[in-house]
């Protein structure tokens, strides 16, 4: 296989210095996509249309070329785009082709990114494993017996195979720093109402943010820079200055004061994780910040408390896909019931149903009490221990995950173990605050992540944390075997 | 006096006149092509988000400063979950626990046969929502259409409490409401397109029983008149079970205008749980004193004082009031007219009496009247000043409504002007009291009805333009005096 730069920041150099052209670049990712089938990172690819896109890119004047100008990118499906086939994983979107673009697929069109195509998921972002995709499970490129981690999977998985230097995922209850985590990868989830969710199929709308994945925290700037700002489509967008998160990375850590919190580090967690956040942390006192304790009592309880909220806003979200108007139609339906009940039945898979149901009955008359508003009130006091803890620190330090990937399989038919797996990414979302998983040790052959979690808007900082940490490290530029760095 | 006391609260669903939809750009706009006017947002695509239509706060405050209701600090919007083709994301976006609007009062005038009567029916809330789309069941055989350019028209849902006693107060309620709509400007109100729809919670009670009976619901009532028709059969009806001993089902019923009853919908226990939870896509919606206060700053005349001012300003009577100052269009009519014309009372004379008949003949609305007010005004004039008399003027006025004309020009190319020579009417009078000897010694022999006898003769020798107060006054001189 060609060489070729493995980063956004590499790439971009050398496409600046004509070392490459954007339609080399994009040739490669296709290639390697194409000979990486069997790892099924990718639900669509349309190879003309990407490589159309890189020569425009290459035929772009200087002057008006953005700051991804030629960039490949892999898009997970749950973005509309205008034209191509958007299927959220699922059975139920199949065949439904998008009549508008998402507002992160404006932005990062304009910005001259090449779109490679749309990369495998959880069925509408409901799994931490990749396993529960219409269009069959993903496989982690770092060991291919494993999972790649969810719902963002096929995005993961595809950097981590070098099919794209980069890939934008969502993240409702760790959907991007899971699958990052497990597969080695950078990412993160920006602030609630960062960027944009117009075009973005919704899994749970107070949760639901986009963010990019990547091998660097550096590329994340690159990307964030391009993604982030209010969009007026977006009730819940803010209009909050974004600042140049590239020209900020740069700035130096020292003095800036890290949480260390011993109500994520239960004994539960598996003793390489707890190895990996040690030496993280230490890795970060030598860079000159002040490891500092920090109470999260109720972080834990986040995890039955994202299960009741996070269903029921999806119980509403998934109702409009009832066979009139898009998406599947059972055959021949014999009455309206019947449209519903077997069109439903037929286009969702068995984790979405649970939800639906889950949530459905925890909004019900008689149980909303009991599980939403109880479960409103565990987030409220999740997000007050945050701002509390923020008062204090700049960022917080935690693990991403329990352990490393586990094997496909392993916990298909135990949701609660599943949904276990989100215990230490729940709690960003809940507070709506930022977090950044970034690969900091090594587990049985499989990357590990830490978690860097910050106050609301803080991205810049956690960005600044995680480029200060890889400028110390290495941990970055392990590549599974095979993937050229 | 029944032994049965009718207990009926009013839910009222108000289209709002935005230029576009309450959380989409689409335009709002009665009588598009079938689904033309639903953007993606209407069509509930995946991925689309709502967007609040500020318009409809404003209009929504307008409201509930002229039922002097409580505006919330924070409302907030809420999913309501439930599933038919017509909704496109299986919720509509409604209010339940923040309503825009709070507890308020309006004062309505009930009228009747011993005069009208007042009274206040408590409003207990008034909330925002989005409409649905229409399911059309009688165009493609055996299918059901959708049309949703209806989705996403901006609602203002307005709960009475259960204050009225007897349909004709409903009635009262609806035309008030109606009147106050027109005049905020933030509805036509329009009951044919449904842009004004009623459902009324109807129970009875033994009279004297503190506690409410149970209630029906009944929906779809698009005019006053079904309004009526519906409240008066649904209370016979509860009147007869429970004078035979039954007990009334809670549940929901359609009225049938066709065959003017009530029938069971759905009974409560199949009432669906709507599930209702706070939209986690709209944020919640802080509405400040300063932005109410500008909106108090901009509000129009309603109806109640502007009724209290024709009486004053015009010096009509309550009644009279009444009918040319609770609809803001026949009040703007009125107010044009008498500009002109002078005299209010012959003014609403003309204005609920003529024009009124002329357009409901002709199923106007007053907007637009075939004859202009100041053009009426100026026929009003002529009465007045005595070149026509009333008699005529509805000639002249029948000639403008289909020829259209000034008045003025009527009256002078038709020789309408009235009689008023005293030397040519002295000749006629002279001329028919020496031609009707007989009518005359008749008269006076004390059979004093036959002036009528000799005015008609008059009238038809001049064309009904002798001035009938002055040929009156001529004839009873003569024929009283002797000679």
């Amino acid at each position: 296989m060609t060489t070729m730069p493995d980063t956004l920041g590499k790439a971009a150099k050398a496409l600046a210095s004509g070392q490459i052209s954007s339609r080399e670049l994009v040739s490669t990712c296709i290639a390697r996509i194409d000979a990486g089938r069997h790892l099924n990172a990718f639900v669509s690819i349309d190879a003309e249309r990407a490589l159309d896109a890189a020569a425009a890119a290459d035929r772009r004047p200087p002057a008006e070329r953005g700051p991804l100008n030629g960039l490949p990118i892999a898009i997970k499906d749950i973005f509309c785009q205008s034209g191509v086939r958007t299927t959220a994983g699922s059975r139920m979107l199949e065949h439904w082709r998008a009549p508008y673009d998402a507002a992160v697929i404006e932005r990062l069109t304009a910005a001259g990114a090449v779109l490679l195509g749309k990369t495998n998921m959880d069925e509408f972002a409901m799994g931490s494993s990749g396993e529960n995709s219409h269009f069959g499970a993903t496989r982690n490129p770092w060991n291919e017996n494993h999972v790649p981690g969810g719902s963002s999977s096929g995005s993961a998985a595809a950097v981590a195979a070098g099919m794209a230097p980069a890939a934008l995922g969502t993240d409702t209850g760790g959907s991007i720093r899971q699958p990052a985590a497990f597969c080695g990868l950078t990412g993160l989830k920006p602030t609630y109402g960062r960027v944009s969710r117009w075009g973005m199929i919704a899994f749970a709308s107070s949760l639901d943010q986009a963010g990019p994945m990547a091998w660097d925290a550096a590329d994340l700037a690159l990307l964030l820079n391009v993604m982030a700002g209010v969009d007026h489509r977006d009730s819940t967008s803010v209009d909050e200055p974004v600042p140049d998160y590239t020209a900020s990375l740069t700035t130096s850590i020292r003095g800036l004061r890290i949480g260390l919190s011993a109500d994520l580090l239960g004994d539960d967690v598996d003793a390489d994780v707890r190895a990996t956040v040690d030496a993280s942390r230490k890795v970060f006192e030598s860079l000159g910040a002040t490891i500092v304790p920090v109470s999260l009592p109720t972080a834990l309880a986040g995890v039955p408390a994202y299960y009741v909220l996070a269903p029921a806003e999806a119980s509403a979200n998934l109702a409009r896909f009832d066979g009139v108007r898009f998406g599947h139609r059972c055959a021949d339906p014999q009455s309206l019931e019947d449209l519903y009940l077997r069109s439903r039945s037929e286009g969702f898979g068995t984790e979405v149903k649970r939800r639906i149901l889950t949530g459905t009955y925890a909004l019900s008359v008689g149980y909303y009490d009991a599980y939403y508003l109880q479960a409103q009130k565990i987030r409220r006091l999740i997000r007050d221990e945050f701002l509390a803890a923020f008062s204090n620190v700049d960022a917080i330090l935690a693990p991403t995950t329990p352990s490393p990937a586990f094997a496909l399989g392993e916990k298909t038919d135990d949701p609660v173990a599943m949904y276990l797996q989100d215990v230490f990414t729940i709690p960003a979302n809940l507070a709506g605050i930022p977090a950044l998983s970034m690969p900091a040790g090594m587990s049985g052959g499989l990357p590990l992540g830490v978690q860097l979690l910050g106050p609301h808007f803080g991205e810049a900082k956690l960005l600044q944390l995680a480029h200060a940490f890889q400028q110390a490290t290495d941990h970055h530029l392990r590549r599974p075997a095979g993937v050229p760095a | 006096m029944s032994q049965w006391e009718t207990v009926i609260g009013l839910e009222v669903h108000v289209q709002l006149a935005t230029a576009s939809k309450i959380f989409s750009g689409a335009p709002n706009r009665f009588g598009a092509e079938p689904n033309r006017q639903a953007s993606a947002v209407d069509l509930g695509l995946p991925g689309v988000l709502p967007v609040l239509n500020e318009a409809v706060v404003q209009m929504a405050i307008r409201f509930g400063l002229a039922v002097d209701a409580e505006i919330a600090a924070v409302t907030q919007f809420a999913r309501k979950n439930y599933f038919y083709p017509d909704l496109p994301k299986g919720y509509q976006i409604s209010q339940l626990d923040h309503p825009i609007v709070g507890r308020g009062h309006l004062d309505i005038i009930i009228p009747g046969k011993d005069g009208d009567t007042a009274k206040t029916v408590g409003i207990t809330r008034a909330h925002l929502e989005e409409d649905a789309g229409k399911s059309i069941h009688d165009q493609v055989p055996g299918l059901t259409a959708v049309d949703l350019n209806r989705a996403g028209t901006p609602l203002l849902e307005i709960v009475s409490e259960p204050d009225m006693r007897s349909a004709a107060e409903a009635v009262a309620y609806l035309r008030e409401l109606h009147a106050i709509i027109r005049d905020l400007g933030i509805s036509d109100g329009n009951m044919n397109e449904g842009s004004m729809r009623c459902d009324a919670n109807v129970s009875i009670r033994p009279r004297g029983e503190a506690k409410l009976g149970t209630r029906t619901e009944i929906k779809n009532l698009n005019s006053f008149r079904f309004l009526e028709k519906a409240i008066e059969f649904e209370v016979e009806r509860q009147q007869e079970i429970l004078e035979a001993g039954g007990r009334i089902k809670q549940e929901t019923r359609l009225y049938d205008s066709e065959r003017n009853e009530t029938r069971s919908m759905r009974s409560k226990e199949e009432a669906e749980d709507y599930r209702y939870f706070p939209d986690p896509d709209l944020l919640p919606v802080t509405i400040t004193p300063a932005q109410i206060e500008a909106v108090r700053a901009e509000m129009p005349e309603l109806p109640r004082a502007r009724r209290e001012r024709f009486m004053e300003q015009h010096g009509l009577s309550g009644y009279d009031s009444r009918m040319v100052a609770s609809d803001h269009a026949t009040a703007a009519y009125f107010e044009a007219c008498v500009a002109v014309a002078g005299d209010a009372k012959l003014t609403a004379n003309w204005v609920m009496g003529e024009l009124a008949s002329v357009l409901n003949r002709e199923e106007k609305d007053i907007d637009a009247a075939p004859v202009a007010p100041a053009a009426l005004g100026r026929l009003i004039s002529r009465i007045q000043d005595d070149t026509i008399s009333s008699k005529i003027a509805k000639t002249v006025f029948e000639i403008m409504v289909k020829d259209g004309g000034e008045p003025d020009d009527i009256i002078e190319a038709r020789g309408l002007r009235q009689m008023s020579d005293s030397g040519e009417l002295e000749r006629l009078v002279d001329s028919v009291i020496a031609d009707n000897p007989h009518q005359v010694t008749q008269y006076r022999a004390g059979k004093t009805k036959l002036l009528g006898y000799f005015v008609g003769q008059i009238m038809k020798a001049t064309g009904g333009k002798a001035n009938p107060g002055q040929l009156n006054e001529l004839l009873r001189a003569r024929l009283d005096g002797g000679s």
